[in-house]
């Protein structure tokens, strides 16, 4: 894993699976630059087949703007194709305006935090 | 109080990270709360990556200017272009429009520039684009609680 420290700026991207949901914690800034990126990574977890729930944890998501939504609208898509729930979890406020003006919030489900969203998956953390 | 600045950069997506620091490091002598300052941040994102994305098409050699002027608790901001300009303002700005699609592009841009700021202004030629975002920092006027 990497350290948050190698990179200061920028975007962070981890991922983990747990059972058949993909738990994906994001640090630091997300904009165009990095969308490409975080999509790359993301459609590759998607595409192992063994995946069918969602998990973003927003918590240490510094910033985000349209791009971001762009990536989630898209992944939300391929998470919806495969029959499966995308979950938001530990959203903070600036995040939180950009996804309610976007209309995000109709499909995207909502957690407090990251156990919670497990455990709407059924999955025990 | 009056004063002003304005950078030059290349159209290059590094630089949008280098614009949302230089202008919420400009606007910090206004004292904006921490929420006006991620709106500003976030909608010079957004103007910046229209200019790279859709003014240039992704060519570097692009030079995008940001400029801003502050005159008492008024900010004004100028992004500007001289790419390939919109060819429909209107449509561009309708929530979820995007002439990108197959960039993955939410198509929000324009709307959150609208909802972030008092004032926006596009104005587009086949020469270029200029983006004029206006907010107002009047902290004695502003409700208590949001």
């Amino acid at each position: 894993m990497l350290k948050k420290e190698e990179k200061l700026l920028g975007l962070v991207s981890y991922f983990e699976q747990k059972e058949n949901v993909l738990l994906i914690r994001l640090v630091g800034e997300l904009d165009h630059h990095e969308a490409e990126t975080l999509k790359t990574d993301w459609e590759s977890y998607l595409s192992t087949g063994d995946i069918k729930h969602v998990i973003v944890n927003l918590e240490q998501l510094s910033f985000m703007d349209s791009s971001g939504l762009g990536v989630f609208l898209g992944r939300y898509k391929q998470v919806k194709a495969l029959e499966g729930e995308m979950v938001v979890c530990s959203i903070n406020r600036s995040v939180k305006r950009l996804f309610e003006l976007s209309g995000l919030f109709k499909v995207v489900q909502t957690e407090a935090n990251e156990a919670d969203a497990l455990s709407r998956l059924g999955v025990a953390s | 109080m009056t004063n002003h600045m304005k950078v030059e950069m290349a159209a290059k997506s590094e630089n949008e990270s280098f614009a949302r620091v230089v202008i919420a490091s400009f606007i910090s002598q206004l004292d904006p709360t921490l929420d006006e300052l991620t709106e500003v941040k976030t909608v010079i994102s957004e103007a910046v990556t229209n200019a790279i994305i859709h003014g240039y098409e992704a060519n570097e050699e692009g030079v995008v200017i940001l400029a801003c002027s502050i005159e008492d608790d008024e900010v004004t901001i100028w992004v500007q272009d001289f790419g390939r300009g919109i060819d429909d303002v209107h449509e561009a700005m309708e929530p979820m429009y995007t002439s990108k699609p197959e960039l993955e592009r939410s198509g929000m841009g324009f709307t959150i520039m609208e909802n972030f700021m008092d004032q926006l202004d596009v104005h587009s030629s086949e020469t270029g684009t200029t983006v004029t975002l206006v907010k107002r920092f009047n902290h004695d006027h502003r409700p208590i609680a949001k």
